[in-house]
């Protein structure tokens, strides 16, 4: 479809490392540096919001206080100074906009350059959109006709006013605003991302997708995203993440939750290529992410699939809680690490309700100086009747200087679940890059070609079009890193 | 016209001599059979041509096409028409067939000037050369050389060889592990493929293959050098005597 064409293209035609690391000059307002009550009420009213979500969001604030950053991930980096970011930046904008054609057109090339078509008619046969450019969502596409189906995608900020239940009801219900010290940090400043809404028995029609751009140069990013689908709807959900070239480190901190009821099931896909520092590891976003799905109702289904090829840091991974009967949880993982990449990535399914299904494919790939952790907990729980998970973690390396770990976590509290654990550490041999430049394929495309061969597993599982998109970064994030 | 030029190349591994000068020139039109013992340097001849790591020559010139072979890279030679039909072809896990003979092709054809195949373009001229090399479609959907039985792997080497048309084919031991029909359909193959405009290689421990590839030429290699030359008749020595006499005699 469009977007992912125009995004290949855009990848094909520029030569530099990193293809996104452009920054746009517009017209911005920020908050002051640091983090404060203050800071927080200044949000919540940028955000003209309910007095019980600046609560939520004070309460979250005074428990983050008392929390420590985690340090068991195999991550090294500096200390954070959480008073040096500013905690909110937004395009500025005079008043709402109704249309595309009132969003200031510096921001629209940006996204153009991305290869994210955000005007309409590009978008006909395409994916609709909504795009958050350092806090704010600036542009969310295709509403009307996704509304006609009782779909509602739209920027958070604006649920919290035309759907409140829904929000109060489901915000922190799958990511306890305590769970971590990066959830709390989040609960307590975020200042936009998706919402989506699908109603029971509606498959939703088309893909929906978030594009989120770090712009402003010491800014974090804290969105959040709350995704809720009733009985028997379903919905694919697309996530990419991009930012400018900058020599100092930028923080993401977002949170996702999934919500799916009986017989429900969400796919959620995400590229995420937040720039990864240079060659000598210096700048870079952190990214610690807390994604979760609750899969509520019985027989529903949570599928998450990742192409990790950015970030200086990652602290990521997605979980599913599997509470009702015979639900099904999945989770797709390549991450890649080059140069200095550190990536501390998995997964944690949790087995409660009788019959859950769970299976895990991680591949990582590790070049240059980079680290690369697998992470994942499997907990069967009592009530967990015949519950059944298969792992399967493959590791590749390029070169000696890197390294990768496997650390799986098994708590098995029944005797009649079944609970699989496969592993691998392989290197891409000499034997078969000289195969490939034999036929006549360069160091680089041949490296592509056999990483992308050892990822294919999980490729398959993301949307034709993104797919597509992500085997290019795949290429694009090695590139150095043989001969 | 010559193809290939090898000038009086030395070749040590561990410090331990493997070729001690030898020489070769090949015309394009021609056929030449390069025979010898084991371990007599047949596949070491055919990784320095093709530009393997690590066969780096102490000595000696080599000409391929008018151009200096030692100066391109393994790709470089294969992109100007130099092409190895591998003694053991590698495995590619997860690498579908059909992409990896696309990309090989894509890019020969760059070279060669000619547009790029689109997909349904290339997909019919594969599957024609294919099915001419008892190739099945359901064999290119898989990973390239994965679980591909010994004979399925020669006869994807030779396919290969005639979808990237090059000007000089190494058959490295393309007959070994192959029973009469498929060495037949590999035969076929590669007598199908050359003509006046390439030149073909042909390394093998045994004459059996030349049987069915008719060479114009025959050489002996053994103690890293070329002991003796001739005609397809001294394939039939060999067959008849073996090596033992040429060797002693030198």
């Amino acid at each position: 479809m469009v977007a992912s064409k125009e995004t290949i293209s855009v990848v094909e035609q520029t030569t530099s490392k990193y293809k996104y690391g452009f920054s746009t000059k517009v017209d911005v307002e920020k908050a002051p540096k640091g983090l404060n009550e203050d800071i927080i009420k200044f949000i919540s009213g940028k955000k003209n919001e309910p007095k019980w979500l600046l609560e939520w969001r004070l309460n979250a604030y005074k428990q983050w206080l008392n929390m420590k950053e985690p340090s068991w991930a195999k991550v090294n980096y500096p200390e954070i100074d959480f008073q040096d970011i500013h905690y909110y930046a937004a395009p500025k904008v005079k008043k709402k906009l109704k249309s595309l054609d009132e969003v200031d057109p510096e921001l629209l090339k940006t996204y153009e350059k991305l290869g994210i078509p955000l005007s309409e008619q590009k978008m006909l046969s395409g994916v609709a959109v909504d795009a958050v450019f350092d806090s704010v969502s600036v542009a969310t596409t295709f509403r009307e006709k996704l509304s006609k189906e009782g779909v509602i995608f739209c920027p958070i900020s604006e649920a919290v006013q035309s759907h409140p239940e829904l929000v109060k009801k489901y915000l922190g219900s799958v990511v306890p605003v305590t769970d971590n010290y990066y959830s709390a940090l989040n609960s307590a400043v975020f200042t936009d991302g998706s919402f989506v809404f699908i109603p029971k028995n509606v498959k939703c029609p088309m893909e929906l997708s978030t594009y989120f751009r770090i712009n402003e140069q010491n800014t974090g990013q804290f969105e959040r995203t709350l995704i809720i689908v009733e009985d028997a709807g379903y919905v694919s959900y697309l996530e990419g993440c991009t930012a400018p070239q900058r020599d100092e480190n930028q923080l993401h901190a977002a949170v996702v939750e999934l919500v799916a009821l009986e017989d429900a099931s969400i796919k959620y896909s995400t590229v995420q290529n937040w720039y990864p520092g240079d060659e000598n590891g210096k700048g870079g976003i952190y990214n610690f992410v807390t994604k979760r799905g609750k899969c509520l109702g019985d027989r529903s289904k949570i599928s998450w699939t990742q192409v990790e090829t950015g970030s200086s840091v990652t602290w990521k991974y997605p979980s599913c809680v599997l509470m009702g009967n015979n639900s099904v949880g999945e989770f797709y993982s390549v991450a890649i690490t080059n140069n200095f990449q550190q990536a501390d990535t998995g997964t944690k399914m949790i087995h409660i309700g009788k019959g859950t299904k769970s299976t895990i494919i991680s591949k990582g790939i590790s070049a240059g100086k980079s680290q690369n952790t697998y992470r994942g907990q499997v907990q069967i729980q009592k009530t967990a009747k015949n519950a059944r998970n298969f792992t399967q973690c493959d590791s590749l390396l390029i070169g000696d200087k890197c390294s990768a770990h496997t650390i799986p976590y098994i708590n098995q509290n029944i005797s009649n679940a079944k609970v699989e654990h496969e592993a691998t550490t392989s290197k891409i041999s000499e034997e078969q890059l000289f195969y490939c430049k034999q036929r006549g394929l360069d160091d680089e495309t041949a490296t592509s070609l056999i990483v992308n061969g050892f990822c294919k597993e999980v490729m398959k599982e993301l949307p034709m079009e993104f797919a597509v998109e992500a085997q290019k970064l795949i290429g694009i994030s090695l590139e150095g890193s043989v001969g | 016209m010559s193809i290939l030029n090898i000038k009086d190349i030395h070749l040590s591994i561990e410090e331990k001599p493997i070729l001690k000068g030898v020489s070769l020139n090949v015309n394009l039109g021609e056929v030449h059979a390069i025979m010898g013992p084991n371990g007599s340097g047949k596949s070491t001849l055919s990784y320095i041509l093709s530009g393997k790591e690590g066969y780096d020559l102490s000595s000696g010139e080599i000409n391929f096409d008018n151009k200096d072979l030692l100066e391109l890279s393994a790709n470089e030679r294969s992109n100007q028409g130099l092409f190895l039909a591998f003694q053991y072809p590698v495995e590619l896990p997860g690498v579908s067939s059909m992409n990896f003979l696309r990309e090989a092709v894509n890019i020969r054809r760059k070279v060669l000037g000619k547009k790029e195949l689109n997909h349904l373009e290339f997909v019919k001229e594969a599957r024609r050369l294919a099915s001419s090399m008892f190739i099945k479609d359901e064999m290119l959907k898989r990973s390239v050389n994965v679980g591909f039985s010994g004979g399925e792997k020669k006869r994807f080497e030779i396919l290969q060889m005639m979808l990237l048309e090059p000007k000089l084919a190494i058959l490295d031991e393309t007959d070994s592990g192959l029973d009469v029909d498929a060495l037949k359909i590999v035969s076929n193959g590669v007598n199908n493929y050359k003509g006046k405009d390439n030149a073909v290689i042909v390394i093998t421990h045994y004459q059996r293959l030349l049987d069915y590839i008719v060479p114009d030429y025959v050489h002996i290699l053994a103690d890293g050098v070329i002991k003796k030359s001739g005609g397809p008749e001294l394939a039939k020595i060999i067959e008849k005597n073996g090596y033992a006499g040429i060797v002693d005699a030198a």
